[in-house]
């Protein structure tokens, strides 16, 4: 990584990850950020010319259920909606999320 | 003055109805459910939970790939498609990304891109300042049929997208049915003066029935006369009557795929692919081609007996009760649908042919060109008027719903 992140594409990094961070945050975890990408493309120094890529090292393929209901894992509404910090009539509650 | 021509694309999503969800043992018919009662660990995105792919549903949309005339990828896969909106549980939805289980497909003459199979999303209602999230459909097996901009006209897409449901009801894979929103469509739309594919298309979403697709397809058109052709994406909105702009995060379009690393590659041999090739069964298309070679049916009468599986199945079964012509006619005029009922109209019919009847008619609309002028521009008496003169003339053998009923048709 040449000359290290921006700030603007730590910024975008963040947006992805659903962070709002601070010029000062910003500020200190660019070169942090940049230090890791550099580090790990050493990984581009290998040759893998020959390698096909794969995203499966285990070697399993084909693996199904069959079409049946299992109510044995389900959750109760209460126990569904336990961990959430807010809920309305059975349902999750969010902050308002722009629709129409 | 220029003139545009509409270029249209859609992307159709079908949730099928499978027993349980794409991913777990949920239950997948969530329509009318208390909101948040069927979910687990897989489909409420709790860590550590492994999910597993549904094979029927796989098994469904390669069927449905096939029934489009597209080629099954024999190497297949599902891909995390990563956004923030909370109708998904995960921060992403398991999709699929460059190797969707159909590709190359046609139906009519409009190609189709792909056929892939990823989960529904949870549902959300907008209140004021908040929004209700249920999770009883997240996880919901959905395929999605995506076509290349071939639609020039909306008739196009109307004929396209009513295809398209009866074949997906012919497989009885799903209801497809847009007002319970287990059909669902977003056209793409764009003008073009040259007859190119423009470099911006307007996305529409919250099309939910035949009627506003139809509609918002009309606005746009007229719409991007008016205001110039810009990239964005925008809803159909009843109580407006119109389409409006959809505010859409910045990077919403940078979804991050990568391979679920949770579930393992799919693989399909030729033969496991011509086995499901062999459950599609006749389509609509070929049915009504065998109903008019075998039974000696009109155009209109074998599509009006194919229009579903079941009413072609009942004619089938029910032919030999008299000439198919007659039968076909009894079941299309009278609405029939069971064998008792047809039974009692064979019983009660009149002594005369199907074939009389129809001579007969035709006779009297040749004598009466004046009535059906009278009513092509909205005279109803003019229609009783006709059944009157075939009544007659038949004296009393005919029934007059029958009549008017092939006296529309013949004349509309």
């Amino acid at each position: 990584m040449k000359g290290g992140l921006t700030p603007d594409q730590v910024h975008k990094i963040a947006r992805l990850a659903n962070l709002i961070l601070t010029s000062e945050e910003v500020e200190k975890f660019a070169p942090q950020l940049s230090a890791i990408l550099e580090f790990v493309s050493k990984l581009q120094k290998i040759p893998t010319k020959d390698v096909i890529p794969t995203s499966q090292v285990n070697g399993l393929e084909n693996v199904y259920r069959e079409d049946e209901i299992d109510k044995s894992r389900m959750l109760t509404q209460e126990d569904a909606l336990a961990n959430a910090p807010a809920t309305h009539n059975g349902f999750f509650k969010v902050k308002a999320v722009f629709g129409e | 003055m220029d003139t545009f021509k509409p270029i249209i694309g859609l992307e159709v999503h079908v949730e099928l109805a499978t027993a349980s969800k794409m991913f777990c043992g949920c239950p997948a018919d969530h329509f009318g459910k208390e909101p948040n009662t069927q979910t687990c660990p897989v489909c409420l995105g709790l860590p550590g939970a492994l999910p597993v792919p549904n094979k029927k549903a796989v098994e469904w949309t390669i069927m449905l790939g096939l029934a489009l005339g597209c080629t099954v990828n024999e190497e297949s896969k599902f891909d995390r498609k990563h956004y923030f909106y909370p109708d998904l549980p995960k921060g992403y939805q398991i999709s699929q990304y460059d190797q969707p289980l159909c590709i190359d497909g046609k139906l009519g003459d409009i190609r189709i891109q792909r056929v892939h199979l990823e989960e529904d999303t949870g549902k959300l209602q907008h209140a004021v300042g908040v929004s209700l999230v249920d999770f009883n459909r997240s996880g919901v097996p959905l395929v999605e049929v995506v076509t290349e901009p071939d639609f020039r006209s909306i008739e196009e897409v109307d004929v396209y997208v009513k295809k398209l449901q009866q074949i997906i009801r012919y497989l009885g894979i799903s209801g497809a049915d847009m007002e319970k929103g287990t059909m669902r469509i977003e056209p793409s739309i764009s003008l073009s003066t040259d007859g190119k594919i423009p470099n911006y298309r307007v996305e529409l979403k919250n099309v939910n029935s035949f009627r506003f697709v139809r509609k918002a397809l009309e606005y746009e058109i007229a719409r991007q006369q008016r205001e110039g052709h810009i990239q964005q994406t925008r809803g159909w909105s009843e109580d407006k009557n119109a389409t409006v702009v959809q505010r859409e995060k910045e990077e919403a379009h940078d979804y991050r795929y990568f391979p679920e690393p949770d579930i393992p590659p799919m693989r399909w041999s030729g033969r496991q692919i011509s086995d499901i090739r062999s459950q599609i069964g006749e389509l609509p298309d070929e049915k009504k081609e065998r109903f008019m070679k075998k039974y000696g049916l009109s155009d209109y009468d074998a599509t009006q007996l194919t229009e579903t599986r079941q009413r072609a199945e009942f004619f089938e079964e029910v032919a030999k009760e008299g000439t198919p012509k007659a039968i076909a006619n009894i079941l299309i005029n009278k609405k029939v649908t069971t064998k008792e009922e047809l039974m009692k109209f064979l019983q009660n019919a009149p002594s005369i042919s199907a074939d009389e009847l129809q001579e007969t008619v035709e006779r009297i609309l040749k004598e009466n060109p004046k009535a059906i002028e009278d009513y092509r521009n909205g005279k109803e008496q003019a229609l009783m008027f006709l059944v009157g003169q075939a009544l007659r003339q038949l004296k009393g053998k005919g029934d007059a719903q029958g009549i008017s009923a092939i006296i529309r048709r013949l004349i509309v």
